[in-house]
């Protein structure tokens, strides 16, 4: 199977040990992953036909990094899906979802808190991916 | 939390006799009188209300908690001491008014949480300076109350911080062992080297954590045994640039001891040791791959200089701002893959303040950072068992 064929997803994430997890797990069920770990390094990547999904980290080097790059992401394609990965919720008591956003400024597709298992992550990207396709046919 | 008590400016007194003169003529004693208490930047005046009955003050106390109870002992349904049994948990200030001064009623009265007495008949004057007394009491208890509420609320904020510091290392090791467990990257143990090292990584950097924690404590509750000694920093500076030489080789910064051949302090060599290791690990770990890290000691009079320079990242104005906070880790691009417990210079701040010193920092963003500690000789415990006075 050549790289041609495999789903590109984006992931931004700071940590270096979750992104050595997430990439491993990532690229064990087939993905291909697009990595970046700043806000700054990750808005040059979100071009046309770069990836078809992405993973974003919430709080990098600004505490919004994951909406402003959901926001962007959405604004490019509103069909890529967008999974917002935080341990903001627990840690701070603030909610966030899409019921939270009624505006629908984020457009997040969903929104994985961390501790997260990656069968989770798997899940969503496989039902978010899924849905993407059947919205293109 | 409770809403900060200092603003009320009036309290609220509650009188209870059976003598409607008594009454009258206390609420006429406080009636526009008020007392000073600048210690506390307020000047407190008083609201009467009066109740002629036990039963009647039991209602008032019910309907609202007075500041302060005046309680006349003999009262015509019960005693004063009823009263205070039937509400044991207000939050006031009792003074007894008693006609009969006698023991036993004030042990029992005292007991039962009476602050003090007046005996019957009393001046104006007497009632005033006992609630003078009480008022500067209440204002006492209620500061104390609210340092106990700000101590306990930072305490627990650093409890949620350290445990999300612990936490985030327990969670990368479980995700490395998970992954391993289900053989992600194939039945080859070689390729999982690198999950194996950084697991290392993270529980070493936990145990540090855990070690400089305790520093903290034992520094912050005193407990620690401190060795006053002569230590002569130059030997000691030696000493931790060899601990160092790991980490800078690593990122080939060169490090430069600038002092003369001994420079003494009367300091606990481990303290002594935590203050260089402290800085100059930072001024390595900090710094830019390939620069320069300078320790220069230096004794002028009863003051030893400790300035140690790099050439590192540096810091923005507004790091610099919360550098010394405890956790308080700079998060940028370029400290994203340095380790530390952001414990180091909250430790340092509480060991130099034990030899009377002070911290200065300067830093330049991109440009790096400099930091300059003065020290005093720390009091070498007197000689002990030497009998101060011969006969």
């Amino acid at each position: 199977m050549t790289d041609q064929n495999k789903i590109k997803i984006l992931v931004v994430e700071d940590d270096p040990d979750m992104m050595e997890q997430m990439k491993v797990y990532l690229e064990s069920e087939s993905y291909e992953v697009v990595a970046a770990s700043t806000q700054k390094d990750a808005e040059p990547l979100i071009a046309p036909g770069r990836f078809r999904a992405a993973v974003l980290d919430l709080m990098m080097e600004n505490p919004d990094s994951g909406f402003v790059l959901s926001h962007k992401i959405k604004k490019m394609d509103p069909k890529i899906p967008v999974v917002i990965v935080t341990s903001v919720t627990k840690e701070t008591g603030y909610y966030f979802d899409k019921a939270h956003d009624p505006k629908d400024w984020i457009k997040a597709d969903a929104i994985i808190h961390k501790e997260l298992r990656f069968e989770q992550l798997k899940a969503e990207l496989k039902r978010l991916l899924g849905a993407g396709e059947r919205h293109a046919s | 939390m409770p809403p900060d008590p200092l603003p009320v400016h009036a309290l609220d007194v509650l009188i209870v006799d059976d003598e409607a003169g008594m009454r009258a003529g206390a609420e006429r004693s406080l009636e526009g009188f008020s007392v000073p208490l600048p210690d506390f930047s307020e000047t407190v005046t008083f609201t009467v209300r009066t109740a002629a009955t036990g039963g009647e003050a039991l209602d008032q106390l019910k309907a609202r908690s007075p500041d302060i109870l005046l309680l006349d002992y003999k009262l015509p349904d019960m005693t004063g001491i009823d009263v205070l049994a039937a509400y044991p948990a207000g939050d006031f200030l009792t003074i007894m008014i008693t006609a009969f001064a006698s023991l036993e009623v004030a042990v029992t009265a005292t007991k039962r949480g009476a602050f003090d007495f007046l005996a019957k008949p009393f001046t104006p004057e007497e009632l005033r300076a006992t609630i003078s007394k009480a008022a500067r009491s209440i204002y006492l208890h209620r500061k104390a109350r609210r340092l106990e509420e700000e101590k306990r609320q930072v305490r627990f904020e650093f409890i949620s911080v350290l445990a999300h510091e612990l936490k985030s290392p327990l969670a990368a090791v479980e995700g490395y062992m998970h992954l391993m467990r289900e053989r992600l990257k194939g039945p080859e143990l070689a390729a999982y080297d690198s999950m194996v090292d950084r697991s290392v990584v993270r529980i070493a950097g936990m145990r540090k954590l855990v070690m400089d924690l305790l520093d903290l404590t034992r520094l912050e509750s005193g407990k620690k045994k401190r060795a006053i000694e002569p230590v002569d920093l130059v030997k000691t500076a030696g000493l931790v640039m060899e601990n160092v030489a790991a980490l800078a080789e690593a990122k080939q910064v060169r490090v430069e001891l600038k002092a003369p051949p001994s420079v003494m302090l009367n300091a606990d060599p481990g303290e002594a040791d935590m203050i260089l290791s402290n800085l100059l690990t930072n001024a390595v770990k900090y710094n830019k791959q390939g620069g320069k890290a300078t320790l220069e000691l230096n004794r002028d009079g009863d003051t030893v200089t400790v300035r140690c320079s790099d050439t590192g990242i540096g810091m923005t104005d507004e790091e610099l701002a919360k550098l010394f906070g405890e956790f308080v880790r700079m998060k940028n691009e370029h400290t994203r893959n340095i380790d530390g417990s952001g414990l180091g210079l909250s430790i340092l701040k509480k060991v130099v303040k034990l030899y009377g010193g002070e911290i200065k920092v300067q830093s330049k963003y991109g440009e790096g950072s400099s930091f300059e500690l003065s020290l005093k000789d720390a009091a070498v415990p007197a000689p002990a068992a030497e009998p101060a006075l011969k006969a």
